[in-house]
């Protein structure tokens, strides 16, 4: 009970305190706000700060933010611009790569072909060249191994001829030179 | 004595000024239940009618605001 | 305990309203720098500070002081062109003057031992004449005669026209007052109360009661001081969007 007996008291104290608050600024009329010797005051001021602020607004800051909304706005919308143009060359670019690999894979199949015709040329050049070679190479072994034959049969006939004449001599015969040479080429032949 | 008694009624009329300051809670508060209620209902156009909230709650409270500069001028100016 | 409390407790809830000289005593003549002008011309400092030095940089990417001027800028530009109209824009510094002039002084009256000249009846007066003049002068010159309209409501029946008349002239004159008195009533009710709280305050300097009363006081205060942060904004906002609002009435009396 002491709270509300002493909430009384103060209400009854700021009720004195206004009392006299009013009483002591009697000669301006209690409220401050409604001090009309202080009107003029106020209204001149505040007629001042007014005009400086709307000074200073109209004729540096609001264009100067205007400025700075528009000049974002631009770069916003150039760089949105510039986007869509790099975009573009990205695109002519990558069909410029297209093209310029599908041009060398043209070239490499091209150059290829034309080694292996070439290759293949050379090839058969020296192919020919072995073949005659061989060729010639087997004639003249083919002349040289007639050669030998002949002279093998050459050999073989004097021999006959010589062993004949001395198998007829030791037998006691004279052989006839031209009977033998004869007999022998008859049987050789054989 | 005289004096007395019209201070002692200028504040008993403050005192009964200060309930106009209850008119305007309960103005405020519909103002501000009726439209969240309203909002709830329909979201995508409260952002909207803020505005219109703000004003609505501007108007309701210089009410209140009035009755306290009706007790202001008693206490203070009479 | 009652002979203690009589002793201190004082409650001067209006003395922080009192405009005084700034140099010594006398008369207030309509050129003496008091403590009003004094902070009005804080609040024009406060204002070139934010608005000039901030973004003097011009910078694309902006800074943060530079960022918070444009957001007051593109807040005002969209709800000029919301509420007035396109044609009312070429208001827009005027409301913009008006906006940040009444911002900023609420929000420097909420400094301790600050000054809040939008707590005065004289200041909001001048604020909302000049806002009546304006819409009134404008109308007139946009729309002649026609700006009568406004108060000729063509929707009603006949017969309640000149009643609907009456009424909606009674309240476009009444409008620079409620527009006045709203926010210098929301500044003025908002600073008394906080002093008197903060006249509860040294209670526990005095009685055994302050030990209950002084932390009361105090989250009390501190309460308040963030409700009026809100209303110091809202205030500003509300009487920005009136303007606009009365604005579109006198470049468009038709409904």
């Amino acid at each position: 009970m002491a709270t509300e007996h002493e909430a009384a008291e103060m209400a009854q104290e700021a009720g004195h305190a206004a009392a006299e608050a009013a009483g002591h600024a009697a000669e301006s009329a209690g409220m401050p706000q409604l001090d009309f010797s202080t009107f003029g005051n106020q209204i001149f001021w505040l007629l001042v700060t007014l005009v400086v602020i709307y000074w200073v607004l109209s004729r540096i800051a609001l264009p100067r933010i205007a400025a700075v909304l528009a000049d974002r706005q631009g770069t916003i919308a150039g760089d949105l611009a510039a986007a869509e143009e790099l975009k573009l060359k990205a695109q002519d670019a990558e069909a410029a790569y297209e093209k310029a690999l599908a041009d060398a894979r043209s070239e490499a199949q091209k150059i290829a072909a034309e080694t292996r015709a070439e290759i293949q040329k050379d090839l058969d050049a020296a192919t020919a060249k072995a073949d005659a070679e061989i060729a010639a190479r087997a004639a003249e072994s083919e002349a040289r191994i007639t050669e030998i034959r002949a002279g093998a049969v050459e050999a073989a006939k004097t021999v006959a001829k010589d062993t004949a004449a001395e198998i007829i001599a030791a037998m006691g015969g004279k052989a006839d030179a031209k009977a033998l040479t004869a007999a022998v080429s008859a049987r050789l032949k054989g | 004595m005289e004096g007395d008694i019209v201070q002692m009624g200028a504040y008993i009329g403050a005192g009964l000024a200060c309930m106009g300051m209850g008119g305007a809670a309960v103005g405020v508060g519909n103002v501000a239940g009726n439209f969240l209620s309203g909002a709830l209902r329909n979201p995508s156009a409260a952002a909207g009618q803020t505005a219109t909230l703000f004003i609505g709650i501007a108007f309701a409270e210089a009410l209140g605001i009035f009755s306290f500069l009706v007790a202001l001028l008693l206490m203070f100016a009479v | 305990m009652s002979e203690a409390t009589g002793e201190g407790l004082v409650f001067h809830p209006m003395d922080q309203f009192i405009v005084k000289p700034l140099f010594g005593e006398g008369p207030i003549h309509w050129y003496t720098p008091t403590n009003a002008a004094l902070w009005m011309g804080i609040t024009v400092m406060a204002i070139i500070l934010l608005l000039v030095i901030g973004t003097r940089g011009r910078a694309v990417i902006p800074t943060r002081i530079q960022s918070i001027a444009e957001l007051a800028y593109g807040f005002i530009h969209k709800m000029v062109e919301d509420v007035a109209g396109k044609d009312g824009l070429k208001f827009f510094p005027y409301i913009f003057t008006l906006f940040l002039f009444i911002v900023f002084s609420n929000f420097l009256g909420l400094l301790p031992k600050a000054f809040t000249p939008t707590s005065h009846i004289a200041v909001t007066a001048v604020l909302a004449m000049l806002v009546f003049l304006t819409v009134t002068i404008v109308g007139f010159v946009k729309n002649g005669a026609g700006f009568l309209s406004l108060f000729w409501v063509s929707s009603a029946p006949l017969a309640l026209r000149p009643i609907l008349a009456l009424i909606e002239v009674i309240s476009y004159f009444v409008r620079p007052v409620s527009h006045s008195i709203r926010l210098a009533g929301n500044m003025m009710a908002g600073h008394a109360v906080i002093k008197v709280f903060a006249a509860f305050a040294p209670l526990i300097l005095m009685s055994g009661i302050g030990i209950a009363v002084t932390p009361l006081s105090i989250v009390a205060i501190t309460a308040m001081y963030g409700l009026e942060v809100l209303v110091a904004f809202i205030q500003a906002y509300v009487f920005t969007i009136l303007t606009c609002v009365y604005l579109k009435d006198a470049l468009h009396p038709h409904h």
